[in-house]
């Protein structure tokens, strides 16, 4: 009983990894933005990056959901 | 795969239900399983369907492209474009690789989005054998291309000596490491954007039977928004996995660094 309470706190500890993941995206589409609205022409140049950025970081914040996963189902 | 019971009697009804691989015909070759599953089947419909929306809109072949022919021709560009700005010149001739990549992973993810069908790239053994074979067949191309010199890549340029017993040994684990990120990013964002529609879809069940069916519709809504998204993390999720190659590609093609 007591493991099983400890895998279900470890797998909600694990969450905490959105944060960084969210900070991530944030300053992404932060600066693209500000970026956008000081030179809209080259905005359309760096959206392709954005993007790239955007799933760079979003993989990062699966990464910690994989780790749950694995605490809940695999361990 | 769980551990305990109740974890196991729900995930035959839980979000990971729709990940599960089901043997349609056993193939049996000398002891190894070759069965013909639902992953393998919904990768011909996959193939299949890219055949039919790209031979039908090439068919007519006008001058003046029609929507059909339109929107095969700006994928055929946009990929062209990709492998242009990324590569150069000299990796036109690895542009049939590329789009082949590009559109059966778009593919399996769009398909994917249909209800009751399976995603193949949601499992790791389908993206990690396409990365695999990004990995290998760049690290190929760049030992064929210039030998010994190739092993330059780990040697990072501009940096003092003293740093480079230490530059070396990261750069290399991080050359070692890119299939499998390559691999788990593709894996684990359709993964995860399929358990996260089916607990909304979850949730819809859980307040009808709680009695609180009028807050239903939130959760319906959710989802449907939660549908666009994916939408668009699928395509994205193509476009990172593709230009990542490029990147690769690039990187062994010209050595710089």
């Amino acid at each position: 009983m007591e493991t099983e309470a400890a895998r279900l706190i470890g797998a909600g500890l694990a969450t905490i990894a959105l944060a960084g993941a969210g900070i991530g995206i944030g300053n992404i589409f932060g600066n693209y933005v500000s970026a956008a609205i000081r030179n809209p022409s080259a905005a359309p140049k760096v959206f392709g990056n954005v993007l790239l950025g955007f799933a760079l970081t979003e993989a990062i914040a699966l990464f910690a959901l994989l780790i749950a996963f694995l605490i809940l189902f695999a361990v | 795969m769980a551990t305990d019971n109740s974890a196991n009697g729900d995930a035959a009804h839980g979000p990971l239900e729709q990940f599960e691989i089901v043997t349609l015909e056993s193939i049996q070759i000398g002891g190894l399983d070759l069965s013909f599953t639902n992953s393998a089947l919904w990768m011909l419909i996959a193939v299949a369907t890219i055949a039919v929306v790209f031979g039908g809109g090439m068919r007519r072949r006008a001058i003046i492209p029609g929507r059909w022919q339109a929107a095969v021709e700006l994928t055929y560009q946009f990929v062209a474009n990709m492998l242009q700005d990324n590569v150069g010149p000299q990796g036109a001739r690895y542009f049939p690789f590329i789009f082949t990549l590009f559109l059966f992973i778009l593919f399996g993810n769009l398909l994917g989005m249909i209800p009751y069908s399976f995603t193949y790239t949601s499992h790791i053994a389908v993206t990690f054998a396409m990365a695999a074979v990004v990995f290998v067949g760049v690290t190929v191309i760049g030992l064929a291309r210039h030998g010994v010199r190739f092993l330059s890549l780990f040697v990072p340029s501009g940096v003092p000596v003293v740093l480079i017993p230490l530059m070396v040994p990261i750069e290399i684990i991080s050359y070692f490491v890119r299939p499998v990120s390559l691999s788990l990013r593709l894996f684990a964002n359709m993964m995860a954007g399929h358990t996260m529609l089916k607990v909304f879809g979850g949730f819809a069940g859980l307040l009808l039977s709680a009695g609180l069916g009028f807050l239903a519709p939130v959760s319906v809504i959710l989802i449907v928004a939660l549908t666009g998204f994916e939408l668009l993390v699928a395509a994205i999720q193509a476009y990172v996995f593709a230009v990542l190659s490029c990147l690769y590609l690039s990187d062994a093609l010209d050595l710089h660094h």
